[in-house]
């Protein structure tokens, strides 16, 4: 029994320090936030440098984490049935991602569908002000951005990414290495135009106060919700841009054959999701109760 | 294939096997020793509730008594909530699920299915580590200040404005941070579940072969995966209310503060079958184990449980019955959550008739699996009671209440945990628990943990609320009896400790399979302890044989 060589594919993982280490970071990252936000130990509200150093050591416990990865990945320990694990994996991550953005969405909802019913808001101290403002929609002094402008043009460029990153998909089956790199290319590109376009939107909405201002004292609801959902799709745009990046770069490293890839496909469909979450903010958000 | 030292059977040494584990039965045992350590704490926090509630007044809670000396909590009312508080989230968060997902289903669904590990066990590792992180966070809010007084006294349900206007300190920030490592704990644990038992089931072992214990973990990683999110979205917009001047729950701005409570509970219900749906499947093993019988309607008890999942998912505004929702919704809600009792009645049946005609021994799992069935029963009745608008208009935020899920989780999932610990205890530590000491922390339990709780349904029905340092004196009796329920549960805890040291001191050695024919699952062809990577070889399994 002792030292047999297992019969099977599965692949049994080296012991790691990475578990313990990210977590370590993490309690040093989110306690740096809560000194950050509200300072604590003594340190002054505003101190930065915990939540900065426990976010470093996140960042490099990340790094070393999914470097064993690829290193696993190129000694041939992902098997074929490994890789189906790694699909099962990634599905269900995916998953969990859509819930965390079905409670923000269901916020969203209760505040679009029901806007009229926060004019049944008790008629306590300024509450009655908040009724009288959430009577109309948009409610009172929000002004609303216009769908068919910056957001159409966003729209459209993530759904071209979302066939560039097809094409490099098909270019790497066929073993086209430059088409792949070109088409990753673009793909990251337009992903960062993406974000560029957003933030030059956040820029106008805060320059404009089209959401906060003094007319718009009650109306908090609205801004918040657009920016929480709107900044929670830009952050995963962005984690989204970096996983292509690094594909790029493991595809001019030569990592990535016409036989196995999972790591594309991951990013791929972590890329497709991010896409699908922008068609409905868009569709809702912008268009509907725009 | 994976490298030299993976696949032998040459256990690194002590740091690198028990800090940077990989190996699914380490990390297991590591999360039943933390869910041990915690239930400790958590244990004494309820001590000090029970303390405090024995008798009308203030008496611990105030300058100058044990409280003060101890320092752990403040000496003052807020110091009562802030205990209540820490109690609920330690028990949920740290107790029950590290238990069952983390211990049991850690160590026993990879063996099951006939797989020699997790399908990441990596992944596997950080679960349990942002665990511990998580409770340090908890920890730590306990000693800093929430706004009030140090630490957060807003219940584990953190309904705002009290979470958001009430406790402005930074005690709430970190423990919203530590709930938010802990679900990601968990979901991260519940993808490598889903990953392994779809994956990596040994040949022949079809979904419909698989051991219900394997089906219970499924299904609870189901739960955990669709549910924690929506807590993680509906914590994070209290995070920003709290700090960014955003008005979610803010009826000021145009939020609503019972969408915290939909959010919350959308995650808060499925949350009660997480805990419980892992102790059923253990329960059905050691039922058909000691009663020499398969278990009776496999495949029924297996869709229970799959719809007792999917019918958590719809009835989560039971929770808020009198917040003010339409008639018309309040009787969706009660109908929807009636209708669970069906499933839920389909396992408690099946348990008993496979109990029934069966060659029953009653050693100290099969003691533990009855006490179970007997109090989830009860637990499951006051549910039923519960469900109805009309009823819970009175009894919500009752006594009742409390007796209600503490007979489910505290008398049905904490039993069902304990069952599982002596069932599995030969097999885990390769030694054998005193059958006398075992049974005797049974009887013990059994009976202090209904002395603490039954009486307070009789409070609950009288009209005392929850959650309040105080009563008036008509209560003084039942409470009374309660809080001497608790000194005898202490006592048993006493004797598992003395059980523990006992095994651990007299090392009778254990043998592979101590429960015999009954005991048909395959982690009973294993040795015990089963061998560091156990399986190299893949089981074959024919017809109905492990289940």
């Amino acid at each position: 029994m002792a030292h047999a060589k297992p019969q099977h594919d599965y692949h049994l993982v080296d012991p790691s320090p990475w578990p313990l280490l990210t977590s370590l970071t993490v309690v040093v990252m989110l306690t740096g936030a809560v000194v950050w936000m509200k300072g604590m130990f003594g340190l002054p509200e505003g101190t930065k440098w915990m939540f900065f150093a426990g976010l470093a050591g996140v960042l490099f416990c990340m790094f070393g984490w999914w470097r064993d990865v690829i290193r696993e990945s190129q000694k041939g320990d992902h098997t074929p049935v490994v890789q189906i694990g790694l699909r099962y994996g990634m599905i269900m991550f995916i998953a969990s991602e859509v819930m965390l953005f079905v409670s923000f969405f269901w916020m969203f909802f209760d505040m679009a569908i029901f806007n009229e019913a926060r004019t049944l808001t008790p008629e306590i101290g300024n509450w009655a002000e908040t009724g009288a403002a959430w009577a109309t929609w948009p409610p009172k002094g929000v002004e609303l951005l216009d769908p068919w402008s910056l957001p159409l043009l966003n729209t459209v460029i993530l759904l071209l990414s979302g066939t560039t990153v097809t094409w490099a998909h098909h270019a790497i089956i066929k073993n086209d290495r430059d088409g792949a790199k070109l088409a990753l290319w673009i793909t990251v590109i337009l992903g960062l135009i993406f974000s560029g376009v957003q933030a030059y939107e956040y820029y106008h909405i805060i320059h404009s106060k089209l959401f906060f201002n003094e007319a718009a004292m009650n109306s908090g609801l609205y801004g918040s919700m657009f920016f929480l959902i709107t900044g929670f799709h830009g952050f995963h745009v962005a984690v989204g841009t970096i996983f292509l990046a690094v594909c790029l770069l493991r595809l001019y490293l030569g990592q990535m054959s016409p036989e196995k890839h999972f790591g594309f496909e991951a990013a791929a469909w972590y890329w497709h999701f991010v896409d699908v979450v922008w068609l409905f903010l868009f569709a809702f958000m912008y268009v509907v109760y725009g | 294939m994976a490298s030299a030292s993976a696949t032998d059977n040459h256990v690194p040494g002590f740091f690198t096997r028990w800090f940077f584990s990989t190996n699914h039965k380490d990390i297991g045992v590591l999360y039943l020793i933390f869910a041990i350590f915690t239930g400790l704490v958590g244990g004494a926090l309820s001590g000090l509730i029970r303390w405090e509630l024995a008798e009308p007044g203030i008496q611990l809670f105030k300058e100058g008594t044990i409280i003060q000396q101890l320092g752990i909590v403040e000496a003052s009312k807020h110091g009562f909530n802030v205990t209540v508080t820490a109690h609920a989230l330690i028990m949920v968060f740290f107790v029950v699920m590290p238990a069952t997902m983390g211990g049991f289903a850690n160590y026993f669904t990879p063996i099951m299915i006939g797989a020699p590990d997790m399908a990441f066990p990596r992944l596997n590792n950080i679960s349990f580590w942002m665990l511990v992180a998580a409770f340090i966070m908890l920890c730590i809010s306990m000693f800093v200040d929430g706004g009030p007084g140090r630490g957060f006294g807003g219940g584990w349900t953190a309904y705002p404005p009290l979470s958001t206007m009430g406790h402005t300190g930074p005690s709430f920030d970190m423990a919203i941070f530590s709930l938010h490592i802990a679900g990601a704990s968990s979901i991260l644990g519940s993808i490598n579940f889903i990953t392994t038992i779809f994956n990596m089931r040994a040949p022949g072992m079809t979904l419909h072969r698989m051991p219900l214990f394997a089906w219970g973990v499924l299904i609870t990683a189901f739960l955990l995966l669709l549910s924690l999110p929506v807590l993680a979205g509906a914590i994070t917009m209290l995070l920003t209310d709290r700090n960014f001047g955003t008005s979610f729950f803010d009826p000021a701005g145009g939020g609503d503060p019972v969408m915290y409570q939909h959010l919350f509970w959308f995650f808060g219900h499925p949350e009660v079958y997480i805990m419980i749906l892992p102790g059923f499947g253990m329960i059905s093993h050691i039922v058909s184990t000691f009663s020499k019988k398969p278990i009776f309607g496999y495949l029924a008890m297996a869709y229970a449980m799959v719809a007792i999942g999917f019918i958590g998912f719809i009835v989560w505004a039971h929770h808020m019955y009198t917040v003010g929702m339409s008639i018309e919704l309040r009787t969706y809600f009660v109908a929807a959550t009636m209708i669970i009792a069906v499933p839920t009645g389909v396992k408690i049946f099946s348990w008993i008739a496979t109990m029934w005609g069966g060659s029953l021994t009653f050693k100290t799992p099969m003691l533990w699996a009855m006490g179970f069935i007997f109090l989830f029963t009860v637990g499951g009745v006051t549910g039923v009671v519960l469900s109805n608008a009309g009823m819970d208009y009175s009894l919500h935020d009752t006594y009742y209440v409390v007796a209600h899920f503490h007979y489910v989780l505290s008398l049905g999932a904490v039993f069902s945990i304990f069952a599982g610990f002596y069932y599995w205890f030969e097999k885990m530590f390769g030694v054998k628990y005193n059958e006398f000491l075992g049974q005797l922390h049974f009887w013990i339990m059994f009976i202090g943990v209904n002395v603490i709780f039954f009486p307070q349904h009789f409070l609950g029905l009288q009209g005392m609320p929850r959650r309040y340092i105080d009563y008036p004196e008509a209560y003084t009796l039942w409470n009374h009896v309660s809080s001497v329920g608790y000194l005898i549960t202490i006592v048993g805890v006493g004797v598992f400790l003395i059980m523990l040291i006992e095994a651990a001191i007299r090392r009778r050695p254990a043998e592979a399979n101590p429960w015999g024919e009954g005991a048909t699952t395959l982690e009973w062809t294993l040795s015990s302890p089963p061998p560091y990577h156990q399986f190299n070889e893949l089981p074959v399994v024919k017809a109905d044989d492990h289940h």
